[in-house]
């Protein structure tokens, strides 16, 4: 506690001092989609309007608090009723609202018109990771936070991007419509990016629908904006619009990719293999709730090390991680059979545990069906 | 005590609602526990129980003492009345949310689940369902049958209920008993047929949204039809002691609006969840 | 017994007939003025309490990176913050006044119900342990928010339940008591005291009872489907069994948009009453106060999805909240503008209850107005979620309802405890809270607007700066209430004899008996003209 506190102030009095060359940012992020601007626009109109009443009306009290005092010997006058005055402030501000509501029913029309999109993306929440689908293209990757630990417990001097950046950026070409269908697995979140002016829930067992276009190529991050459990703050949103051509070269990179873990399935592997690359899939995948030691965070998320099922036989190992329960996610559809054979070879000979045997990749596809 | 009614009765001091927080302590800490499965639940919840019906029995008795020693003038009547009313009016919008929740499932979720082909690409809307997830056949309540003789019998004691009342205006006690019991007697037969209609019924609370509707709605107007035939078997016990006369029987008044309530709230229910 | 007795005690500490005393006065009360000095002091307690948790969710945010607590302790911190403050707090303060101030205001020798007024009273103390016990079982307190949504909360542990039961119990106390208060109010005013002659806290009162009953049943039906939900198989919220998890989100804001205006509406009727007091004017446009009031509470039940603007709800409903949501700011303002004319040529002094109410007039119209900004569907796409929204709800509740609370608190200690508060010390405390407040808050518009979301351990460094901002304006504002505290204590030990009428401009029926307020009052009612 003590050497926290230390740090505590230290840190605090050094933020101070860098502070004065820290960028303050006041306002929306800078639009790079139609929608965004029109919202952004909106926001500036509401804002002025809001702050031309604010002033008039605080005119108003600020003058007749210095005027009409007692100490200034004013005397209080009577009257306590005014009707037109009272029609008056119940019709200006209403027509106020009109003027506002107008340009809002228009963006929020804008907004809802997902027809004519050029591609579609099924985005899905997990706990705590965002899954892309690109749907008729068969390119499907999981979206991880990259900051390290480390850096989150202040052991590590924290990156540019600190709790912006991921492992796989969602990748889009520029000026094209985007038509994002959004669901979850296990609880509600949120997709958001700032400048692309969507932010939609995403709802377990439901698909809502939301597009972009970004006018601007660039790389763009937001963040999951509901709260979705203990790594709410942890799930971050990164998307790189880029020309038509690398979008293209992308896209058949991720395909090889693919192919490469579906050919690696087929192929016998050693155990020192499995637990080798098992040790990445697990803190890549595993290890945020159940941590990097193993030590689990019971009685929420239970301990590896020692646990009833990765010292249990092997086919109940396969079974729960493939088609999960209750908090734990089914990772059939998350991960490709060579890394759930490795993690399984890594969470039952790793972590203090040494069971011994190792399921084989094409064992997990045979499991699948 | 004063028997001075000029003046709006003011109780003295009271351990009653003291019981009321300890008893509301033990049954809630304790039904905590037994849903989370700790050993010590049980016994709470019974101990509460317990201490819950010592005090209605006890706050109750305190307050009939007071009302057929006259303390309570004209004003204090009026006061019942406004607290009864109310009351009622709290428990109609408890139910109001289940409702509530009824016609979002058919009118909102249910069809959006349809749209959803990416998730559910063979669910087809409609009513009743248990939902894409939920794939054992079961078989719906009808509404007529049961259900019907329910409503039947729900009405007439809501009859029989003001011919009593009518008794007592009259200052005619054997009308006013022998309504009084009638309408217990309904209500006893409408629990026992409601007890064995979830018996025979095709599906339980586990059957998707319309096994969870279905249960809650009735489970919870089950309950109300309960504590009123209590109430008036309450009442009917306080008329054997000749409490109450023809200008002055909030008690009774009280407990029938309670009763019309439960008729009402149950007409709802034959058509929402049974019938359409 | 009570009812014969003319009372005439100056000091209501010892009674002469047959009260007990010490420790079972309080436990066994039917006075209202001791049931609503329990209230308050119990409200102070929580707002201590939950105001400690924050202090521990702004001393995490101090700086990026974790360094106190873990992410699932610090959604515990945050959920029960604002649950305590919500429930434990305001709620039960404003109930306190009512207590006080009712039966005063409309010359009524008590509640109409004074055993059931206590029972309200101790009802909190039950589910005020549930919430406090939640912290030490496995698992630690619930970590959902204090909007509980499925299916997180559905994945919660015990203390789920727990803060699920204790909000039952909460209600149960806030439905017996605003059956009181309604009846209270028509049935036990003063022989003359119209409707229209009642002093506007009384009204603002009464609509707020009837927001009350209105929606609390629906929140405990809410809460009744969750508990179902998770562990009786039901599937309300569940798509897989039909439900929806939005369902519950339209049930608990059906309950949740009135609870903000149950949490304002009291406040809005004790700035009504020290107001003219300390401009020695009547109140302007009483009877447009009325209806505006009227017409708030009523349009509160149209607007709850204004919550649920990002949950892709169809165009229709979209905008239809939208604009019943906009729609509310014309009968507040129509309150603020008469606020303003009632200053208007005045003769005004500004002891410290005047300026906790002209600065709740200026503060709340600003998170008025960012709550007007929330309100407009396309910015909230933006806002839903971010500090923006930390920011709106703390001008509003902070700065609209505790400070109005102090404010009531200052204005009546007088005739509660026969003793002026030290006017000197109670100024310090005004400014140091205002000051603080908006030191810690008015930065968290910006870092709203630029992104940061609410109900994160940690962030990344360009909110740095505001950030540490707002947790030092938060330890100030903490220290100040330790202030408020102290000269609360002082006021009640001792201090000038304060006159009946303790308030120059002071108008009503409570002025009229002595200071501090015998223990029985009108018992033979006062004629109103
Ligand atoms: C006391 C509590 C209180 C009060 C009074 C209000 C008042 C208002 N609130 Fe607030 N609100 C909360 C408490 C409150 N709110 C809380 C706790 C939340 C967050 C809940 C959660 O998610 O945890 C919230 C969230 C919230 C949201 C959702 C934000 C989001 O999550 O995305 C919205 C959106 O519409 C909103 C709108 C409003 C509006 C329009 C008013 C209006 O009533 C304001 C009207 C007042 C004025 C406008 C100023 C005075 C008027 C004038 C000076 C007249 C002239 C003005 C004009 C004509 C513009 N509020
Ligand atoms: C009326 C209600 C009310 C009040 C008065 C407050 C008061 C305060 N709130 Fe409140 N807050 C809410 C209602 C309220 N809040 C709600 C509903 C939420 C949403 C919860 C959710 O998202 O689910 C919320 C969320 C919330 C957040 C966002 C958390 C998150 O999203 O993760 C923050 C962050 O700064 C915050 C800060 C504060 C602070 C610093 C105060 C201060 O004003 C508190 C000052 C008072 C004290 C500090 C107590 C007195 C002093 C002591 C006890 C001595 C100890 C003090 C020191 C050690 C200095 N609150
Ligand atoms: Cu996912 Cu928050
Ligand atoms: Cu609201």
């Amino acid at each position: 506690m003590n050497k926290k506190a230390i740090f505590f102030l230290g840190t605090a009095l050094s933020s101070i001092a860098s502070s004065a060359h820290a960028a303050y940012d006041l306002n929306l992020k800078a639009p790079v989609t139609e929608i965004a601007a029109q919202i952004f626009d909106l926001h500036m109109l509401i804002v002025w309007v809001c702050l031309a009443i604010f002033v008039v009306v605080f005119a108003v009290m600020f003058y007749s608090l210095y005027k009409h005092r007692k100490s200034v010997g004013h005397k209080a006058a009577q009257f306590h009723e005014h009707h037109t005055l009272e029609i008056v402030w119940t019709i200006i501000p209403a027509l106020i609202l009109i003027v506002m509501a107008v340009p809002a029913t228009k963006t929020i029309f804008a907004m809802k018109d997902t027809s004519e999109a050029d591609m579609t993306v099924k985005v899905t929440g997990y706990q705590w990771k965002w899954e892309y689908d690109y749907l008729d293209k068969n390119v499907k990757f999981i979206s991880n936070l990259s900051t390290t630990q480390d850096q989150i417990e202040n052991k590590a001097e924290k990156s540019e991007n600190y709790l912006l950046e991921v492992d796989n950026p969602m990748v889009v070409p520029v000026g094209k419509k985007v038509r994002v269908v959004l669901t979850a697995s296990d609880v509600i979140h949120a997709w958001w990016v700032p400048e692309f002016g969507v932010k939609q829930d995403a709802i377990p067992g439901f698909i809502k629908e939301v597009w972009f276009k970004a006018e601007k190529e660039g790389t763009y991050r937001g963040q999951c904006a509901e709260l979705c459990g203990k790594n709410h703050g942890y799930m971050p949103i990164v998307v790189e619009v880029v020309s038509e051509e690398k979008y293209n070269d992308w896209l058949s990179a991720k395909a090889e990719e693919a192919a490469a873990g579906a050919a690696g399935a087929d192929k016998e592997w050693t155990k020192d293999d499995l637990v080798a690359n098992g040790k990445t899939v697990y803190e890549k995948n595993c290890a945020v709730c159940h941590q990097a030691t193993g030590a689990g965070l019971p009685p929420a998320f239970p301990a590896i090390t020692g646990g009833k099922i990765t010292t249990g036989p092997i086919e109940g190992h396969l079974d729960i991680i493939l088609n999960g329960k209750n908090v734990m996610p089914a990772w059939k559809a998350l991960l490709n059979d060579v890394e759930i054979a490795s993690v399984i070879a890594y969470e039952r000979n790793a972590l203090g545990n040494s069971v011994g045997d190792i399921i084989q990749p094409s064992a997990v596809k045979a499991a699948r069906k | 005590m004063s028997q001075d009614t000029k003046n709006y009765y003011l109780p003295g001091p009271s351990f009653w609602p003291l019981i009321a927080s300890i008893s509301l302590f033990l049954l809630a800490g304790g039904f905590a526990m037994v849903l989370n499965k700790v050993a010590m639940g049980t016994p709470l919840m019974i101990a509460g129980g317990l201490s819950l019906a010592y005090l209605l029995f006890g706050w109750f008795k305190e307050v009939i003492g007071e009302s057929v020693s006259k303390f309570y003038n004209k004003q204090v009547d009026i006061s019942f009345r406004w607290g009864m009313g109310w009351f009622i009016f709290s428990e109609v919008m408890f139910f109001f949310g289940f409702f509530g929740a009824l016609f979002y499932a058919r009118n909102v979720s249910v069809p959006w689940l349809a749209d959803a082909k990416l998730l559910w690409p063979n669910f087809v809307a409609g009513w009743p369902t248990s939902g894409p997830g939920i794939t054992e056949a079961f078989t719906a309540m009808g509404p007529w049958g049961l259900p019907a003789i329910n409503t039947l019998i729900l009405l007439t004691s809501g009859a029989t209920l003001t011919w009593a009342h009518w008794g007592l205006m009259k200052n005619q006690r054997t009308q006013l008993k022998v309504g009084l019991a009638l309408t217990i007697l309904l209500g006893a037969i409408f629990l026992y047929l409601q007890m064995h209609e979830y018996a025979e019924a095709g599906f339980t609370i586990k059957t998707g949204i319309y096994g969870a509707t279905f249960y809650m709605l009735t489970g919870f107007h089950g309950l109300h039809v309960t504590m009123g035939a209590i109430m008036l078997a309450i009442i009917l016990f306080r008329v054997m002691k000749g409490h109450f006369d023809s200008h002055d029987h909030f008690g009774f008044e009280a407990v029938a609006w309670y009763w019309h309530f439960v008729d009402v709230v149950w007409l709802f229910l034959f058509i929402f969840v049974y019938w359409l | 017994m009570s009812t014969t007795t003319a009372a005439h005690h100056d000091d209501h500490g010892h009674d002469s007939h047959g009260h007990p005393t010490g420790l079972m006065r309080w436990v066994k009360s039917t006075n209202h003025k001791d049931i609503g000095t329990m209230y308050l002091w119990f409200s102070f307690a929580m707002f201590m309490f939950a105001g400690a948790l924050a202090m521990g969710i702004r001393a995490e945010l101090f700086q990026p990176g974790l360094q106190f607590v873990q992410p699932d302790v610090f959604n515990q911190l945050t959920t029960l913050h604002g649950l305590i403050m919500i429930f434990g707090a305001i709620m039960p303060a404003f109930v306190g006044f009512a207590n006080w101030q009712v039966p005063l205001m409309i010359g009524a020798p008590d509640m109409a119900f004074p055993r059931l007024n206590n029972m309200s009273f101790w009802l909190l103390i039950p589910a005020a342990i549930l919430l406090l016990a939640s912290f030490f079982v496995p698992g630690g307190a619930a970590s959902g928010g204090w909007t509980m949504y499925p299916p997180l909360s559905v994945q919660g542990g015990m203390s789920v339940d727990m803060s699920i039961l204790a909000l039952h119990i909460l209600g149960v106390s806030s439905i017996v008591g605003s059956i009181n208060i309604i009846t209270t109010i028509f049935n036990m005013r003063a022989p003359g005291m119209t409707l229209m002659k009642m002093p506007m806290f009384v009204w603002t009162w009464l609509i707020t009872a009837y927001l009350l009953i209105a929606a609390m049943p629906v929140l405990a039906g809410a809460l009744t489907m969750l508990i179902t939900d998770r562990h009786f198989g039901t599937t309300f919220f569940n798509a897989a069994g039909g439900g929806d998890p939005v369902l519950f989100q339209h049930v608990f804001w059906f309950f949740g948009h009135p609870e903000v205006y149950i949490m304002i509406l009291p406040a809005f009727g004790i700035l009504s009453t020290i107001i003219p007091t300390f401009a020695r004017k009547p109140l302007f446009g009483y009877a447009s106060m009325v209806y505006a009031t009227a017409a708030i509470a009523v349009l509160s039940f149209v607007v709850w999805a204004h919550h649920m603007f990002t949950t892709g709800m169809p165009v229709a409903g979209q905008l239809f909240f939208m604009y019943s949501t906009m729609l509310i700011s014309v009968p507040t303002g129509v309150k603020v503008f008469n606020w303003l004319a009632t200053m208007w040529k005045g003769s005004m002094t500004f002891e410290t209850p005047m300026l906790f109410s002209v600065a709740v007039v200026f503060l709340f119209t600003i998170g008025g107005l960012t709550g007007l900004v929330c309100a407009i569907l396309p910015v909230d796409i933006q806002l839903q979620d971010t500090y923006y929204v930390v920011a709106h709800f703390h001008y509003v509740l902070f700065s609209g309802a505790a400070m109005s609370i102090m404010g009531g608190v200052y204005y009546w200690l007088p005739k509660w405890t026969g003793h002026m508060y030290d006017e000197k010390l109670g100024k310090w405390h005004f400014w140091t809270t205002t000051i603080a407040f908006n030191v810690t808050f008015f930065p968290m518009h910006f870092t709203g607007l630029a992104g940061m979301p609410r109900r994160i351990p940690d962030y990344s460094q360009q909110f740095a700066e505001f950030n540490m901002i707002s947790s030092l304006g938060a330890f100030a504002l903490g220290i100040s209430q330790l202030l408020f505290l102290y000269v609360v204590i002082k006021c009640v030990r001792g201090g000038t004899k304060a006159t009946n009428q303790v308030w120059e401009g002071a108008h009503g029926l409570e002025w009229t008996v002595a200071s501090p307020a015998p223990f029985h009052t009108f018992e033979t009612p006062p004629q109103v003209k």
